[in-house]
């Protein structure tokens, strides 16, 4: 029988969406711990005694200097060594909404090949940001997601789409490179039959670059997505519910990541 | 030290701000303009090298992607904007909160960059009017005060603007004292010099009490009674003896009426009503819900975004001070006309657009960043409005049954939590309670407050844990009066020696009763057993919460506040508290009063047919009626995954659904909860007690319609009224009163908790008042048994059937399609508004059961605009057709009339004898046929009227809050 990965739950100055996380690796298998940043910061827990690290939705220090872009700052000031261990180890990590935020500010996403070691001055370098939604305004809507990556241990077998709400007003993913690889896009937004949004409001709420809803690292360990897939875990969540369609849970993504982390 | 200024601007393909502030200002009139760019101003004080500048400006202040930075050490010179650009600088005044400078400085020192000392922030404004124009600073002051800066918490400048930075906090300790052995004028001008609202009655108890004592008064304790005794805390309207005009005397409408109604109900499942900081009723034996909605509205007048910002967060601590967890939040907003010229506007006044935009973008900032999904609400507009908008924020919360500690020990420690004490809102509860005028602003600025709900995040992740680990035995939130009013309040049956020396500042000056008034936001006072204090100081540690301790609960009876040692505060508890006289107050009743309960009706003969596509199509695009989703988008309702009916339903989610269900996230099984609410100012104007009754119906059938149980619903009353020392004003006061008590009873809904903004009036400077119409908003509790078991509103298949159920008696009495059809009103018969049938509440019952058995597939009540907009808005939302038949003989009233009671109710083919014969005693009868065509067909005995396709009306219900 497999042991219950632990997971650790990322609890950061103004994060709000951790229960929901937790809930949702809770049904998925997994063994969830909400661990506020203090207590790590002061040693009391470590990253290595855990098999997954979450980073889940909120909005850490109010977002101020941009959405994410402080608890950026404290990854890489605190836990820079123990982070990059736990990135370059291979564990499943899943960084969501404002989690996703905090990776690519920091530079984890979607990060370079076992490159050198990030300062927390790296953010200067970057070339993708996650930027104000292209309508100017926060959009909380349901959204379809299509997983299109077999390169990320959180995707790779699943073929449904999901639905789950997005709730963010800097989700657009933009980078200063006119390509992005198509080998780290996860997942797309796309229209309730599953064709591409082509940037098209709303299937696309915010204006992401190649309708991207989530990257992984070169890897494929790292999970960053801006929408809420924690947030449909059970079929009364649906909107639709009352229309008769199930199914296109968002558990199935964290299933896999259990999964994985379960073997390791 | 150097000051260092950093400008971030935005490429301009990714400038969020832009196409707002360019939309806003078209709607303001500035038509010259063409453009404005906003841009990010920071002031770093320090030492720092230029490398070091360099990583602030893009490791902190700029996204490498999006935008670009420029900076300088001060002073340097103004850059030239170019031709036709106005430039513009604004930052914050001193004394309101800028979390986002203390952000910089912490983050500059985790960069590594120690020589930073501090910083703020501001915003430069590039406003473009067009090479042709020669720009005159009139211009641009016009722009900036009307669009951009808000001189209650904003200064400004044309061109650069230097920077302030917080100075160190330390109060200044000055006590004055206030001689209260003086005659009756002396009194009176002593009230009126300190703006404290009291009448003459209560300046006179004030004397008797120094009198007795043989003592004059410090500022603490004058400051401490006046807001004890204002009628923001007090409720002394509520509570007055009230002669009416027919002699009857009325002891107190609160007990005459919502306490007694409460207790006749005597509900088992009630666990507090109108006692604690919130109302709560039992869930499932197992778990309690509260709920309470308060008003923000003068602060939201003269400061949008700060009033509605910590109108939320103050909500939000009622429920923390009732120990539970908030899961939900609600927000019902009245404004003015959003088309109102400034010359309709009273001087002084915010355009009631910037007043929306405010305010929704403040309702917006807390709920979604302390993460409590906003679930559901109203927004409503009226010219009456205009002056003084209403902002009610409503938080629901949940938590163990039973676990609510709420009695301080003596020795028991008084431990403040949260944020730094500032002038944030002193004197809110007593400027809450006078008219406002054009001064009102500038003199109360410091009554406005600028939320943090990040600090409010963290008081949530300290207090629920220490609930459960039983460290302190009795909490409040700090409101309105501030620590005067928590630990008052705590203490009121024990005592307390309290000391404000090591209250932590946010900057200096403030003398003791400042301090001991301040409404500063974000903060909580516990009772703590002195064994658990290192317990509770580790929990607030982890979540970044200051504690403070600064007193001890005794049992002497009195409450002493001491500052650097000496007494500043020592009052009796019992006169703090129980001393204050009760006011008598006189009231006329209006005309509707005598007949209400027993009314000859007055009705129009048959109306003639109005053009019914046209009339259907102006109801939908009416701005009480129109879709509310720009609102509700930018609220995130899904947090905390409890979201189960939602705000916005159906095939493309854009339906109004009728309220909103929540499975409370820690629950198990499928016990949920609905919130609906009931409000309408047209029926307030024409007849309050009717209103009353029509919206706690109102609230309780939007309840029922997504399968709420009826037996188990609990009521809120929000009273926002005129200046009830008018007898005509309080005279609808008191009717709507008396119709919240018949209300009540009649469905069964107890009162659980209430609250009441009076004075909601502004005196323009030509000398004439602008009173709010009455305004009564019923909030509803409810338990739904099995959430998947819930309905929504949107049509679901074709050939399903929809009947009309409940008892149909539509009039134009206050209707909408009064509003949009033109008529002259002196030249039609003006009608009553809807009274409630008896039969109702056993309709609310029989139709309960139906969805509970699952026979019901969709559900939506008859409100504004009657059965026509009803219908529209189901087929809208299931982008199905209707065929209507009417069966009854005036096509107009049938359509357009506005009725209680009712819903239109869709019911599959194969349930029809069950759902008939379930409902065979009641008013109900079938009246329509979902079709696969997308058309909404009527038809008057088999006669067809107009039909008209569910796209045009989608156009036209979607476009115009958009």
């Amino acid at each position: 029988m497999l042991m219950k990965p632990r997971a650790l739950v990322l609890l950061a100055h103004g994060t709000n969406r951790d229960q929901d996380a937790a809930e949702a690796l809770t049904l998925a298998g997994a063994q969830p711990e909400i661990v506020p940043l203090n207590i790590l910061r002061d040693g009391r827990k470590r990253f290595d005694a855990y098999q997954m690290l979450v980073l889940p939705g909120g909005f850490s220090y109010a977002d101020a200097l941009g959405a994410g872009r402080l608890l950026a700052i404290d990854l890489n000031a605190y836990f820079g060594d123990q982070v990059g261990a736990f990135v370059e180890s291979g564990k499943p990590v899943i960084g969501i909404c404002n989690g996703f935020q905090a990776l690519v500010k920091a530079g984890i996403l979607p990060g370079v090949p076992l490159a050198g070691r990030r300062s927390a001055t790296a953010d200067q370098k970057r070339k993708a940001t996650l930027t104000f939604n292209a309508n100017g305004r926060f959009e909380c809507r349901w959204v379809i997601l299509k997983p299109v990556s077999q390169a990320c241990l959180w995707t790779n077998s699943l073929t449904e789409l999901i639905a789950c709400p997005v709730a963010h007003g800097e989700g657009n993913f933009q980078t200063s490179d006119a390509t992005f690889p198509q080998e780290q896009i996860v997942l797309t937004y796309v229209h309730p039959g599953g064709s591409p949004a082509q940037g098209a409001y709303p299937a696309n709420p915010n204006g992401s670059l190649l309708d991207i809803a989530g990257i992984t690292n070169p890897g494929g360990n790292v999970l960053g997505l801006m929408p809420h897939p924690e947030n449909h875990i059970h079929s009364w969540q649906s909107p639709q519910r009352t229309r008769g369609l199930e199914g296109m849970r968002g558990l199935s993504l964290f299933e896999r990541g259990v999964m994985v982390a379960s073997q390791l | 030290m150097p000051i260092y200024r950093f400008v971030i601007r935005f490429q301009e393909q990714n400038d969020p701000r832009s196409k707002g502030l360019i939309a806003d200002a078209r709607a303001l009139g500035f038509n010259d303009l063409t453009h404005i760019a906003c841009q990010d101003l920071y002031f770093v004080e320090g030492q720092m090298t230029a490398e070091q500048c360099r990583q602030l400006a893009l490791g902190l202040f700029a996204d490498p992607v999006t935008q670009s930075a420029d900076w300088d050490a001060l002073p340097a010179a103004c850059p030239d904007p170019g031709p036709g650009i106005a430039l513009v600088e604004v930052a914050l005044r001193h004394g309101v909160t800028d979390p986002v400078a203390d952000e910089i400085v912490r983050a500059a020192h985790e960069m590594g960059l120690d020589g930073v000392r501090q910083a703020s922030t501001g915003w430069r404004y590039l406003l473009h009017f067009g090479t042709s124009v020669a720009i005159r600073d009139s211009m641009t002051k016009s722009v900036v005060e009307r669009l951009l800066a808000n001189a209650v918490i904003h200064r400004w400048t044309i061109g650069e603007i230097e920077p302030f930075f917080p100075l160190a906090a330390e109060s200044s300790g000055a006590v004055e004292r206030i001689d209260v052995m003086v005659d009756d004028k002396r009194l009176l001008a002593i009230s009126k010099e300190r703006r404290a609202a009291l009448d003459l009655a209560e300046m006179q108890a004030i004397r008797s009490y120094c009198e007795r004592e043989g003592r004059d008064l410090t500022d603490v304790e004058f400051e401490a009674i006046a807001q004890t005794w204002s009628e923001h805390c007090g409720h002394k309207t509520f509570k007055a003896r009230i002669t009416l005009d027919d002699g009857r005397v009325v002891d107190s409408l609160l007990k005459t009426y919502l306490k007694t109604a409460t207790e006749k109900i005597a509900a088992p499942w009630v666990i507090s009503a109108f006692v604690d900081n919130a109302g709560i009723i039992d869930l499932d034996g197992e778990h309690e819900v509260s709920f309470k909605v308060e008003t923000h509205n003068h602060p939201s007048a003269i400061e949008p975004f700060g009033g509605a910002n910590t109108g939320v967060g103050g909500v939000i601590r009622d429920v923390l001070g009732v120990s539970h967890k908030p899961i939900a939040n609600t927000d019902v907003l009245c404004f003015g006309l959003q088309e109102a010229s400034f010359d309709d506007l009273p001087s002084g006044v915010l355009h009631p657009r910037r007043i929306m935009a405010g305010v929704v973008a403040g309702v917006q900032d807390y709920g979604n960043k302390i993460g409590i999904p906003t679930v559901g609400g109203a927004i409503l507009f009226d010219p009456g409005y205009a002056a003084n908008p209403l902002v009610f924020c409503g938080t629901v919360g949940i938590a163990p049954k039973g676990w609510h500690a709420r009695s301080p020990q003596v020795g028991d420690r008084v431990i403040v939590l949260g944020g730094g004490t500032g002038r944030d809102g002193l004197r809110g509860a007593t400027f809450s309670s006078m008219t406002m005028d054009a001064q009102t602003g500038e003199v109360s600025g410091s009554s406005v407050q600028i939320g943090n709900p990040i600090v409010e995040k963290g008081l949530i992740d300290a207090i629920l844990p220490a609930r459960d680990e039983h460290l302190y035995t009795a909490i409040t939130d700090c409101g309105a009066g501030g620590l005067s009013s928590a630990v008052g309040e705590m203490s009121s049956q024990v005592g307390a020696e309290v000391d404000l020396t090591d209250v932590r500042l946010k900057y200096p000056g403030l003398a003791p009763w400042e301090i001991w008034l301040s409404e500063a936001q974000e903060r909580m006072v516990l009772a703590v057993p002195p064994i658990h204090l290192a317990r509770l100081q580790d929990l607030c540690d982890t979540f970044n919460v200051d504690l403070t301790d600064i007193g001890e609960f005794t049992g002497s009876g009195r409450l002493v506040v001491r500052y650097a040692g000496r007494a500043v505060l020592d009052l009796e508890n019992e006169f703090l508290h129980e001393g204050i006289p009760q006011r008598r107050l006189q009231a006329v009743l209006p005309n509707t009063a005598a007949e209400s309960t027993d009314k000859k009706e007055h009705l129009r003969d048959v109306v003639p047919p109005p053009d019914f596509q046209d009339i259907l199509l102006r109801l939908l695009a009416h701005p009480n009626i129109a879709s509310r989703a720009s609102v509700i988008r930018i609220y995130d309702h899904e947090v905390q995954g409890g979201t189960v009916v939602k705000p916005l339903t159906g095939v493309r989610d854009d339906g109004p659904s009728d309220a909103c269900v929540l499975k409370p996230p820690g629950v198990r099984g499928r016990t949920g909860i609905a919130i609906s609410h009931g409000i309408n100012p047209e029926y307030g104007k024409r007849d309050a007690y009717r209103m009353a009754l029509a919206v706690i119906d109102e609230a309780v059938r939007n309840a029922v319609a997504v399968g709420t149980n009826p037996e188990r619903i609990a009521v809120l009353d929000n009273f926002c009224w005129g200046d009830p020392l008018r007898p005509e004003t309080l005279g609808t006061l008191f009717e709507a009163a008396r119709g919240c008590h018949d209300g009540a009873l009649r469905y069964g809904t107890p009162f659980i908790s209430g609250k009441d903004s009076l004075n909601n009036e502004y005196l323009g400077t030509d000398g004439q008042r602008h009173a709010i119409p009455p305004t009564l908003l019923i909030s509803a509790v409810g338990v739904v048994e099995d959430v998947a078991h819930s309905v929504t509103m949107d049509l679901k298949a074709p050939g399903d059937l929809v009947y009309l159920v409940g008892a149909f008696a539509p009039t134009f009495g206050g209707s909408h399609f009064d509003l949009v059809h033109g008529d002259d009103p002196s030249s039609v018969v003006e009608e009553p508004v809807p009274s409630v049938c008896a039969s109702t509440p056993a309709v609310y019952r029989a139709l309960h059961k139906l969805i509970h058995d699952g026979l019901v597939r969709a559900a939506h009540d008859l409100s504004e605009g009657g059965l026509a907009v009803a219908a529209a808005e189901m087929a809208l939302a299931g982008r199905l057709g209707l065929r209507l038949d009417l069966p009854l003989a005036d096509p107009t009233r049938t359509l357009f009339g506005e009725t209680t009671g009712c819903l239109l109710v869709e019911v599959q083919p194969e349930q029809r004898v069950t759902f008939e014969s379930a409902l065979a005693d009641l008013p109900v009868v079938r009246i329509g046929l979902v079709a696969d065509e997308p058309v909404l067909a009527v038809a008057a005995s088999n006669q067809s009227l107009f039909s008209v396709p569910i796209s045009d009306l989608a156009g036209a219900w979607r476009t115009p809050l958009q």
